[in-house]
C-alpha cells in the first residue's frame, strides 16, 4: 500500500465529522410538509373502491377546475370529526376527490352512509402508494389542486369547522 | 450520603483512568514495560471496580426513591413496581452513560485481570488506551450529565419513567447493547495497542478474538431483543424500520461481524492484518457514532431521549480524539507492519474476504443512508430515508452474502479447487431451487426479494450444516458448531423476514361489540371493551375471540393511560401459533360505539428472533469453544 492511501480512512472520518458536526450545530426544521406543494400531481391510477362510485387517477383531476384531493379512511377517527366540515364544503360548490387509504369497500360504504358523502371519485389505495407519492405522512389530509392539476396547498389534519371558510376562499383563489 | 459516595467514587475512578494512562506512557517510553505492568494490571482492575460502586449507588438511589437527587426525580417515582425502579436507574440519559462507562471500567479490569498471552509491552498500551476512553466518558459524566446532583427543594414525588420504557424488555436491551459497545472498546484498545508497539500477528489476533465474539454475541442479543420490543411495545406491527437509532445498533454489528471473520483470518492463518486493524477501529467508531447520534437527537427518530447539543459537542470531541487518534496512528504505523501471509482466492480466506467486502459494503449503504438526511438539510432540502432505500440498496447485496455464507464454510483453508464446488453444492442448490419452483407454483405473487429470500434461506439451512457431515460430531470441535448454528440461525432468521414481508395479511376496522372481522384465517370477534385498573396506570380493554378451524383464541389489547407521566400507549395483544402469529392493537371510540381495531396475520414471524437467538448461541458455543482451547493450550 502507498503512503498516500494510508491516511485515506483519517480522510473520511474528517468528512463524516464535518457533516454531523454541522448538523449538530445548525439543527433543521422537523416539521413533515410535501415536497410536492407548487409541483403539479404525480401520475397514478386507482381503481375504484367502493359500487358507483369511480376510482381515480391524475387525468380525472386536470383541466376540470380547482377541486380538492382528501386523504382518508373508514377506520380513522379525525375523518370523522372532518366529516361535517366536508359536506359543507361540498354544499359550497368544491368538488371533492379522494383516496382511501388501507381499506374495504364495504368498511367505506358503510363510513360514507353513517357520516355522508361529499365524495366525486373514490381511488382506492392499499398500500398507501398513492399517499406517499403525494408527500402525505397520515390521514386525514387534503390537498388543493388547481385547473392544471398542480397542487396549490395541503392541509395537514382535519380541516376543522374554522378553517371552512378559509378553504373555500383559497378553492376560489385557484380559479 | 450515597449520592455523594457515588460522586466521588466516579471522580476516584476518573483519577485511575489517568493514572493508568500515565503508568502505561511511562512503562512504554522510559521506565520499560517490566516497571509497570503490574501496577498497570492493578489500577485497571481498581478503576472497573470503583466505576462499578459508583453505579451500585446509582441503583440505590433509585430503589429508595431518593428524591432530592434530580435524576431520581425526573426520571421515577415512589409507586413504580420495585423491577422498573432498577431498570430506571438506566432509563435516562446520565445512568446509561454511568452504565457505559462502569462496563467500560470492568473489561478493562477483566483483560489486565485474564489476558496471559499478549506481549507485555502490547497489554501495557493496549490497558493504557481502555483507560483513554474510560477517561474521556469519566470527564463527560462529571462535566456534563452528573447523575448524582441534587436538588435544592426536593419535590414530593418524581415524575415517572416513560411508560414505553416501563417493560421487562427495557431490564436487558440497553445494558446488552453497551455490553456488546464495550466489548468492541476492548478489541479498538487492543488494535491501537498493537500500532502503538508494531505488534500486529497472530497472538494480537487471538487475544482480541474472545472480546471480539463477545460483543457480538451482546450486539446479536441486543438488536434481537429491541427488534422484539419496539414489535410487541410500539404497536406498529413491524420488526425492523430503519429508524437512526436502529441502524446505530445496526452498523456496529456488522462490523463486529466483519471483523469476527478477519479476525479468525489472522489468528489462524496470520493474514489481513491491516484489514483487521483497521475493522476494530471501525467498530468501535460505529458504536461511538450510534451513541453519538442517538445522544445529540441530530437525526428524528422513534427514540425520543432527553437531548442537548452541548452533550453532543462533547461526544463528538470524544469521538473526534479516538477515531481521529486511531485513524492517525493507522495511517503512520501500519506501513511499518509486515505484511501477513498470501492466500489463493479460492480458499475459506478467499470466502472471508469476500464476506468482508459485503459487510462492508451494506455497512456503507447503511451508513450513507443514515447521515444523508443531515447533508440533504445542509443543502436546505428536507428528506428522510427510509425503507424503500435500505431494502433495495442492502436487500440484494444482503442476498449475494447469502449465497456466500452458503458456500464459504465449505471452502478448505489456503487453497482450493474451484471445480470441486459444484459437487459439494449440490444438496443446497437442488433445496433452493425446489423451493423456489415451489413458491412460484403456489404462492405467487410475493415480491421479488421474499421470493429470493425463501428459497436462499432453505438452500442456506441445508447449507449451513454440511460441515458436520462426515464427521464425528462427537469430536467436532465447539467452534465448528458455533458457525454451524449461527449460519443456520441467519437462515431462519431470513426465512422469518421474507415470510411476513410475503404473507402478512393486515387489517384495519372500526367494529361495534359483536362485530366481526377477517383477517388471515381468523375470524376475530370484537366481544366487548372494558376497564381495568393497575398500580400505576389503567387502560381500557377489549376482548377479542378469534377463531380458525374450531380452535378459539382469546386476545386482550389495551389502550393504557399512565398517570406519571400522563401518557396513553397501546399494548398489543399477541397469539403465537406454531405457524405465525396473531397481533392485535385497540384504538380509539369513534363516539358511535365502534373501537378501532388493527389486526395481523403474521405466518412464521417468530422465526425472526428464533434466528437471532440462535445466531447468539453460535457466538456462545464458538466462544465457549475458544476459551476450552486457550484453556488447554495454557496447561500444556
Amino acid at each position: 500500500m502507498t503512503r498516500p492511501r494510508l491516511w485515506m480512512p483519517l480522510a473520511g472520518f474528517a468528512l463524516l465529522f464535518a457533516i454531523v458536526a454541522v448538523a449538530l450545530f445548525r439543527p433543521a426544521d422537523r416539521t413533515v410538509r410535501s415536497q410536492l406543494v407548487g409541483q403539479p400531481l404525480p401520475a397514478f391510477t386507482l381503481p375504484a373502491l367502493v359500487p358507483g362510485k369511480p376510482g381515480l387517477s391524475r387525468e380525472d383531476m386536470t383541466g376540470q377546475g380547482p377541486r380538492l384531493l382528501n386523504i382518508f379512511g373508514s377506520w380513522c377517527l379525525p375523518c370523522i370529526a372532518e366529516a361535517p366540515q366536508l359536506m359543507r364544503l361540498r354544499a359550497a360548490g368544491v368538488p371533492i376527490d379522494a383516496i382511501a387509504i388501507r381499506d374495504t369497500g364495504p368498511a367505506v360504504a358503510a363510513f360514507l352512509a353513517r357520516n355522508g358523502d361529499p365524495y366525486r371519485r373514490i381511488g382506492d389505495d392499499q398500500r398507501s402508494a398513492v399517499q406517499l407519492a403525494l408527500g402525505s405522512s397520515g390521514v386525514p389530509e387534503t390537498f388543493l389542486i388547481d385547473a392544471q392539476g398542480r397542487i396549490v396547498r395541503q392541509y395537514v389534519g382535519d380541516i376543522r369547522a374554522d378553517q371552512v371558510d378559509s378553504v373555500i376562499a383559497d378553492w376560489r383563489a385557484a380559479q | 450520603m450515597i449520592a455523594e459516595a457515588g460522586l466521588a467514587a466516579l471522580w476516584i475512578a476518573a483519577a485511575l483512568a489517568l493514572l493508568q494512562i500515565a503508568l502505561a506512557a511511562l512503562g512504554l517510553r522510559r521506565l520499560g514495560v517490566a516497571a509497570v505492568g503490574g501496577s498497570v494490571r492493578a489500577v485497571a482492575i481498581v478503576q472497573g471496580v470503583t466505576a462499578l460502586l459508583a453505579m451500585a449507588a446509582l441503583i440505590l438511589l433509585f430503589q429508595q426513591s431518593d428524591m432530592s437527587v434530580k435524576l431520581v426525580a425526573e426520571n421515577s417515582h415512589s409507586a413504580k413496581p420495585w423491577l422498573y425502579k432498577v431498570t430506571g436507574a438506566w432509563g435516562n440519559h446520565e445512568g446509561s452513560m454511568l452504565l457505559w462507562v462502569t462496563i467500560l471500567g470492568l473489561a478493562g479490569g477483566a483483560v489486565a485481570l485474564a489476558e496471559r498471552r499478549l506481549a507485555e509491552p502490547t497489554l501495557v498500551a493496549t490497558l493504557g488506551a481502555q483507560a483513554g476512553i474510560a477517561l474521556g466518558f469519566y470527564a463527560f459524566l462529571l462535566f456534563a450529565s452528573n447523575p448524582f446532583a441534587r436538588l435544592a427543594e426536593p419535590p414530593a414525588d418524581g415524575a415517572g419513567l416513560n411508560p414505553l420504557l416501563q417493560d421487562p424488555g427495557l431490564a436487558f436491551h440497553p445494558p446488552t447493547l453497551y455490553a456488546g459497545y464495550v466489548g468492541l472498546s476492548v478489541a479498538f484498545s487492543f488494535a491501537v495497542g498493537a500500532l502503538v508497539t508494531r505488534d500486529v500477528g497472530r497472538d494480537f489476533a487471538s487475544a482480541m478474538r474472545p472480546w471480539v465474539l463477545g460483543a457480538w454475541i451482546f450486539l446479536t442479543l441486543g438488536i434481537t431483543a429491541g427488534s422484539y420490543w419496539a414489535y410487541y411495545e410500539l404497536g406498529w406491527g413491524g420488526w425492523w424500520f430503519w429508524d437512526p437509532v436502529e441502524n446505530a445498533s445496526l452498523m456496529p454489528w456488522l462490523a463486529a461481524t466483519a471483523l469476527l471473520h478477519s479476525v479468525t483470518v489472522l489468528a489462524t492463518r496470520d493474514g489481513l492484518r491491516a484489514w483487521t486493524v483497521m475493522l476494530a477501529v471501525v467498530a468501535f467508531s460505529m458504536s461511538m457514532l450510534g451513541t453519538f447520534l442517538v445522544r445529540s437527537g441530530i437525526l428524528t427518530s422513534v427514540h425520543a431521549f432527553a437531548v442537548d447539543p452541548r452533550r453532543g459537542a462533547f461526544i463528538l470531541v470524544l469521538l473526534a480524539l479516538y477515531i481521529g487518534g486511531a485513524l492517525a496512528l493507522f495511517g503512520l504505523r501500519i506501513g511499518t507492519v509486515r505484511q501477513g501471509r498470501i492466500f489463493d482466492p479460492v480458499s475459506r480466506e478467499g470466502g472471508l474476504v469476500a464476506n468482508n467486502l459485503l459487510l462492508s459494503v451494506i455497512l456503507g449503504v447503511v451508513l450513507i443512508g443514515t447521515l444523508y438526511p443531515i447533508v440533504a438539510a445542509g443543502f436546505g432540502v428536507q428528506l428522510s430515508v427510509g425503507p424503500p432505500f435500505f431494502n433495495k440498496a442492502a436487500g440484494p447485496i444482503a442476498l449475494a452474502l447469502i449465497v456466500l455464507m452458503a458456500i464459504g464454510p465449505l471452502l478448505r483453508w489456503r487453497r482450493d479447487e474451484a471445480g470441486l464446488l459444484p459437487e459439494r453444492l449440490m444438496v443446497p442448490v437442488a433445496v433452493s431451487g425446489g423451493a423456489f419452483a415451489l413458491l412460484v407454483v403456489f404462492a405467487m405473487p410475493i415480491g421479488v426479494l421474499p421470493l429470493l429470500g425463501l428459497s436462499l434461506a432453505a438452500g442456506l439451512a441445508v447449507a449451513s450444516v454440511l460441515p458436520l457431515v462426515r464427521r464425528n460430531l462427537r469430536r467436532t470441535p465447539l467452534f465448528v458448531w458455533g458457525m454451524v448454528v449461527a449460519h443456520l440461525g441467519i437462515g431462519v432468521s431470513l426465512a422469518g423476514m421474507a415470510c411476513d414481508a410475503a404473507f402478512t395479511s393486515e387489517r384495519l376496522v372500526a367494529l361495534l361489540p359483536g362485530e366481526a372481522t377477517r383477517v388471515g384465517p381468523f375470524r376475530v370477534t370484537l366481544d366487548g371493551i372494558a376497564p381495568v385498573v393497575d398500580e400505576n396506570w389503567s387502560a381500557l380493554q377489549a376482548q377479542l375471540t378469534a377463531e380458525r378451524d374450531g380452535a378459539v383464541l382469546r386476545l386482550r389489547p389495551q389502550s393504557r393511560t399512565f398517570t406519571d407521566p400522563p401518557t396513553t400507549t397501546s399494548e398489543s395483544a399477541i397469539a403465537t401459533r406454531l405457524d405465525g402469529q396473531l397481533y392485535t392493537v385497540l384504538g380509539k371510540p369513534d363516539g358511535q360505539g365502534r373501537w378501532q381495531l388493527r389486526l395481523w396475520w403474521k405466518p412464521f414471524v417468530t422465526l425472526i428472533w428464533l434466528g437471532g437467538a440462535l445466531v447468539a448461541l453460535g457466538g456462545a458455543l464458538a466462544l465457549a469453544g475458544r476459551l476450552v482451547r486457550r484453556r488447554r493450550e495454557a496447561m500444556a
